[in-house]
């Protein structure tokens, strides 16, 4: 017996790990050299990476040719931003009178200021500024947009264009998509009957046809149902159509989050006297929002992107007045850069969602599991 | 701890003739049962005797579709109105404690009191660590419910209930999911609460905790309440074949 027992008296100490394994050159020998295969697959990587990019930056930044009036400015054989640049008003702008554009930067800029106290951690009066920039901010944006009071001349909506057009569809569908996926994502999991049928019939027709069908149907079809004197702005449809489409998509974001709060989470809600919408309000939408947040943001991301398709009923966005651009005569042979700049545009506000969303996920990281 | 207490006369829980069905099974058969105020019942029984969902049809968790509840004189029905009343006055404790994992231990325990009672956020929060001081656990109250162990979490459960200041306490297995060093801190707390005065359902297998707080111990099986004693008499002289059989199978290990 005696020789199966063993005692120990003295705690062993905490040692640093061994040399090599951390730091820099650890991480490369674990991950880069671990072995003569990936040694070379490395090798071939750096190699192709090499190839492809400095003719690319090249291209791009150094034989580049930045300003001028017309494409004869473009001598070194480069890239020819001068497309670009020459144009850059109207690539932001559109048709909307010059005179007058700096109420959309005004408008943007009231957005970003806001946006941006929102985002950053340690200001003051979020609730206030968040009530601004729901209820008071649209409003003052119509007016600044749009005009019509205030002294402010109207600048009709045909004249709309280019990222700030993009911009105006891209805000609003995504906030008037979130809350109306929210509602119908609840209404889809209702005990009643009738609202229940509701949102499923909602989501299925809504996810089951293509944005350009919904996009040529509010254009070309809506004015066919209503009386010839009434009239609706062709954006306003553009618009009504996206955030009806979107909500259906997002609908089932969150319904795919409410589907991940455990059972007991609502017992609980429910044994404290919390009633429906403050046990749904106060307990599970922020738990669910939180885990929904990488499918919401992609939602908005495909969302931003697929404004693009209002170029086919004769709106403006950037994309489209980028490649209007393209068919003047004198600029004839300048898409790479033209479309490389749209791709570029789409790209800084889409990779600025995303990296925002990550902050949130971990932001709101409070510790392991839900229960 | 008396056995043989006197007790107020009020009943606080009445249950006549429940009965309730999930689809064609029939969970709960002719279940009666009066809890007075003050009193302490433990209901014990096997896994799927229906000893959970009689006390989740007390805060209807659990609808019944047969018979009559009635607690502290509001009546259980489909009316909205009664059961938030009988909500707020009854508190609930879970297997699986269930706070609310996005929210800090304060929060946890303010959150009904703002919402549900409309106190002022300071004295809801003034409330709160009050109780949480009553469970031992006031210095963690800023901490999120995954950084503390089962026992702090199944402590800040109990505290939370306590905040909305109800005249019945049900306790669904509190022990039951908690590491074996951990069940101790729990049941004193449960222990203190009932000398206290609060009135008690517990559904437990603790037994050692049912001789010494229940005033009455209820043995349910297949649905149905099989025997019901003082504690004494429960564990010394069983009744019923079943109740001998459970009581030594849970006792003699």
């Amino acid at each position: 017996m005696s020789d199966l027992s063993k005692v120990r008296h003295e705690m062993l100490p905490d040692l640093p790990p061994p040399e090599n394994t951390t730091g820099p050159i650890g991480w490369m020998r674990r991950h880069l050299f671990s072995s003569v295969t990936n040694t070379v697959l490395t090798l071939f990587t750096l190699y192709i990476l090499y190839i492809l990019l400095v003719p690319t930056i090249d291209w791009a930044f150094l034989k580049a040719d930045w300003f001028g009036e017309t494409r004869d400015a473009c001598t070194s054989g480069g890239a020819c931003w001068v497309f670009v640049t020459t144009r850059f008003s109207q690539f932001l702008y559109g048709f909307y009178p010059e005179d007058l554009t700096w109420r959309i930067d005004l408008a943007f800029i009231l957005l970003a200021v806001q946006l941006a106290w929102l985002m950053i951690p340690k200001l003051p009066y979020k609730g206030i500024v968040s009530v601004l920039v729901l209820f008071v901010y649209p409003i003052v944006a119509f007016y600044l947009l749009y005009g019509g009071s205030f002294g402010l001349d109207v600048v009709e909506t045909h004249k709309w264009g280019g990222l700030s057009l993009t911009l105006v569809l891209a805000v609003i569908g995504i906030v008037a998509a979130l809350p109306f996926g929210v509602l119908l994502a609840l209404g889809r999991r209702s005990e009643m009957p009738i609202v229940k049928s509701f949102c499923v019939v909602y989501i299925e027709l809504w996810r089951g046809v293509p944005l350009i069908t919904v996009l040529f149907m509010a254009s070309v079809m809506l004015p066919l149902f209503v009386p010839a004197e009434v009239t609706f702005d062709k954006l306003l449809r553009a618009l009504i159509g996206i955030v009806m489409f979107q909500s259906a998509y997002m609908a089932e974001v969150v319904r795919g989050g409410l589907q991940a709060i455990p059972k007991g989470q609502y017992e609980a809600a429910q044994a404290l006297g919390l009633n429906y919408w403050k046990m749904m309000g106060l307990v599970v939408l922020p738990q669910a929002l939180k885990l929904m947040i990488p499918g919401i943001v992609n939602t908005f991301i495909a969302l931003f992107k697929d404004t693009s398709l209002v170029l086919i009923i004769g709106l403006f966005d950037l994309l489209a007045i980028v490649q209007a651009g393209l068919t003047d005569p004198k600029w004839l042979g300048y898409s790479v850069e033209g479309y490389a700049f749209v791709a570029f545009m789409f790209w800084i506000f889409c990779f600025g969602m995303s990296k925002y969303s990550q902050h949130l996920e971990r932001h709101f990281h409070t510790g392991h599991g839900s229960r | 701890m008396s056995n043989t207490r006197q007790l107020d006369d009020t009943i606080m829980v009445e249950m006549r003739g429940v009965n309730k069905w999930y689809g064609q099974f029939h969970v709960l058969k002719d279940v009666n049962l009066e809890v007075r105020k003050g009193e302490r019942i433990v209901i014990c029984g096997p896994s799927g005797s229906g000893k959970s969902t009689t006390i989740r049809c007390i805060n209807r968790l659990e609808e019944h579709q047969k018979g009559d509840i009635v607690v502290a004189d509001t009546v259980l029905n489909n009316d909205l109105k009664n059961i938030e009343t009988i909500r707020r006055e009854v508190g609930m404790v879970f297997q699986h404690f269930n706070l609310f994992p996005h929210l800090t231990v304060l929060e946890n325990c303010a959150l009904a009191p703002i919402w549900v009672r409309k106190t002022p956020r300071a004295e809801a929060e003034e409330i709160a660590m009050k109780y949480l001081r009553r469970v031992r656990i006031e210095e963690q109250a800023l901490k999120y419910p995954g950084q503390l162990s089962g026992g702090q979490q199944q402590r800040v459960a109990i505290a939370r209930s306590l905040c909305m200041n109800p005249q019945v306490m049900l306790f669904d297995e509190p022990t039951s999911a908690l590491d074996p060093e951990m069940i101790k801190e729990v049941l004193d707390v449960m222990i203190e609460l009932a000398e206290e005065g609060m009135t008690m359902l517990c559904v437990t297998h603790e037994m050692g905790f049912a001789k010494t707080v229940a005033d009455r111990v209820i043995f349910m099986d297949k649905g149905q309440i099989i025997e019901e004693n003082v504690p004494d008499a429960f564990f010394n002289n069983p009744q019923s074949e079943r109740t001998q059989a459970f009581l030594s199978q849970i006792l003699n290990h």
